[in-house]
């Protein structure tokens, strides 16, 4: 956004007005306040974890044992052992796998096609916006979770499926954003301007209307990584995301449930290991969005 | 007001039939023959073509769409094919349960949530502001299902308060079953509804009839709930609507936690077992539930602000 620096400028402290580099705000905003730097800590953590799995996990995450059922903590399984007597340490490193992937594939998946949409409709406007208007203001009346259990519900699970259910369930809230966004945008005088000379269409939305739209879109992509690592953990709860043995945080509390009577362990860190990083991510998004969107600040 | 209502009414009609043609194109594309998945891959030819008779999936397309608006508008939505079940019965066993979860979590939710935002708006910057701002944090970030496990460990497992499943019999009975689910729900419900109410009424707070309120000499509890909670109800209805919603959507898998009957363990039950006739009709009430409860939240707006009404 070409008003972005002045906007930087005008809310960064003094001392930095005299050179307010991106990559300074960027610190200041990241490391001034201790919930953020915690934030970023636990964010880098679950990247490496899930990263690294093979080499951090200290058994294989589908290995069962007769003999290991239902153990508690100990200092060979440190979060103990399931019902089929796998290592849940083991489980919750491969798990944190799955929400990686979900948490970033969709989101940006779903940035792609809603903005595409979203542009589309605002830029040409007449029955075009009218149609995809239309469908996106159905689609928003659903909670993401109901929309993506119901198309769950047809689809099934497995990867690519979850991967689809999560997407379509965002993509209309990318839509909204790009369309209002470029009907915005559409009225400044570069865009005038670049009709006057004569530019074709593709060059206008590429050049001129999508780089002048792409913060706020990248600001609710990193929002909705949270929320994606969320619906897939609901969804791999309700047994229609990510299908055992394969581990998720949602189905190692999905089987913790049938085993209520053998060990509370596995449901207690899936559990905080998703609030934890659902909870970092929404903090770390939310100082991005001071960055990236100075504007919406409160 | 009344042609406004009917305009709205008019309006509703042509995206419950959108709604319906998307579930039923959702349930046509579907991978995999009905038919097969209902009977089993040892199935005979004959016996998989009585099947779709039954089920009328012999027909062409456009007669079973035909067929499908039609059962719809007479509620007739089919037979399970699991055990020939009508799934209209089904859904009728199991709707009051999910709604008695709903109301029970919204009533827990909004009787917890605007308390807790009148304190922190009236306490900015202070300890029980703080603390709203850390519970909505972690209300949104805790999943519902995790929070269900954790009370159900707790209160009904170990210390056994509650029972561990069921819906229970009778009204004492169904409210201590219904307790721990609703509570659960009403958990993140509280958290948004509190940071909702903190922040309209903070922006009441700052309007001239409230200074004007607090310099004629009102008392503060006057000025709280007189002048401003009254006006920071209508962001509130905005949020009944969307938390009604989300409670709905959260009720899916509460009910799986709890072990309820209610729609959205009919469905997800529904799903494992592949039985496509109630996974649609599952899915058709969780539609026309979202469908309604966004008409109803605009009539809601015309009673609550009146300017709705003039423009």
């Amino acid at each position: 956004m070409s008003t972005m620096d002045e906007e930087i400028r005008l809310d960064a402290p003094q001392e930095l007005a005299a050179a307010p580099s991106k990559l300074m705000v960027v610190r200041e905003t990241l490391l001034q306040r201790p919930a953020t730097i915690f934030a970023t800590i636990a964010v880098v953590v679950f990247i490496l974890v899930a990263v690294f799995a093979p080499v951090l996990a200290p058994y294989d995450p589908l290995t069962q044992s007769v003999l290991n059922i239902n153990k508690s903590p100990s200092p060979e399984h440190w979060l103990g052992t399931d019902q089929f007597g796998r290592d849940v340490l083991s489980r919750m490193i491969y798990g944190s796998r799955n929400s990686l992937l979900f948490g970033l594939i969709s989101p940006v998946l779903a940035a792609f096609i809603g903005t595409t949409l979203g542009v589309v409709a605002g830029y040409f406007g007449g029955v075009v916006d009218r149609v995809i208007s239309r469908l996106i203001d159905l689609l928003l009346a659903f909670p993401e979770l109901l929309l993506a259990i119901m198309i769950a519900a047809a689809l099934g699970g497995g990867f690519w499926n979850i991967i689809a259910v999560i997407t379509i369930a965002f993509t209309p809230g990318f839509a909204r954003v790009a369309r209002a966004s470029t009907l915005a945008v559409k009225q400044e005088s570069y865009v005038e301007a670049g009709v006057a000379v004569g530019l074709n269409t593709p060059l206008l939305i590429f050049r001129h209307i999508v780089p002048n739209i792409a913060a706020p879109i990248v600001v609710l992509m990193t929002l909705w990584v949270a929320s994606a690592i969320r619906l897939e953990a609901s969804l791999s709860f309700l047994g229609i995301g990510t299908q055992p043995p394969n581990p998720s945080w949602g189905n190692i509390i999905r089987d913790g449930l049938n085993n209520l009577f053998g060990s509370p362990w596995p449901i207690v860190a899936a559990g905080l290991a998703i609030t934890c990083v659902v909870l970092a991510f929404n903090v770390f998004g939310d100082a991005l969005r001071d960055v990236l969107d100075p504007e919406t600040r409160q | 007001m009344a042609r406004y209502l009917l305009l709205r009414l008019a309006d509703a009609i042509p995206t419950i039939w959108l709604v319906l043609t998307l579930v039923f194109i959702a349930m046509r594309i579907l991978p995999g023959d009905p038919a097969l998945a209902a009977l089993g891959d040892m199935a005979q030819p004959q016996e998989l073509a009585a099947f779709r008779e039954k089920m009328g999936l012999n027909v062409p397309l456009w007669q079973q769409y035909l067929q499908f608006l039609f059962g719809v508008v007479t509620l007739n939505l089919g037979q399970s094919y699991m055990n020939g079940q009508s799934v209209m019965q089904l859904i009728a066993y199991n709707l009051p349960y999910t709604i008695e979860l709903t109301v029970v979590a919204m009533i827990m939710g909004f009787g917890a949530g605007i308390p807790l935002g009148v304190m922190a708006a009236t306490h900015r910057n202070k300890l029980p502001d703080s603390g709203m701002r850390l519970f909505s944090l972690i209300g949104y970030a805790i999943p519902d299902f995790y929070l269900g496990a954790l009370l159900l460990i707790t209160f009904a497992l170990n210390l056994k308060w509650f029972p561990i499943n069921g819906a229970g019999e009778g009204f004492a009975d169904r409210l201590h079953h219904v307790f721990l689910p609703a509570l659960t729900l009403a958990f993140v419900k509280a958290a948004f509804i509190g940071r909702l109410t903190r922040a309209s009424l903070l922006e009441v707070f700052g309007k001239d009839y409230v200074r004007t309120a607090r310099a004629k000499g009102a008392r503060e509890p006057r000025v709280i709930y007189r002048h401003g909670l009254r006006n920071a109800l209508l962001p509130l209805t905005t949020g009944m609507g969307l938390s009604l919603l989300a409670t709905l959507s959260g009720s899916v898998a509460i009910e799986l936690v709890f072990n309820r009957p209610g729609i959205g363990r009919l469905l997800i039950n529904a799903i494992t077992e592949r039985d496509y006739a109630v996974i649609q009709g599952g899915v058709i009430v969780f539609a026309m539930v979202v469908v309604l409860v966004n008409l109803l939240m605009d009539l809601v707006y015309i009673v609550v602000d009146p300017r709705i009404r003039v423009s």
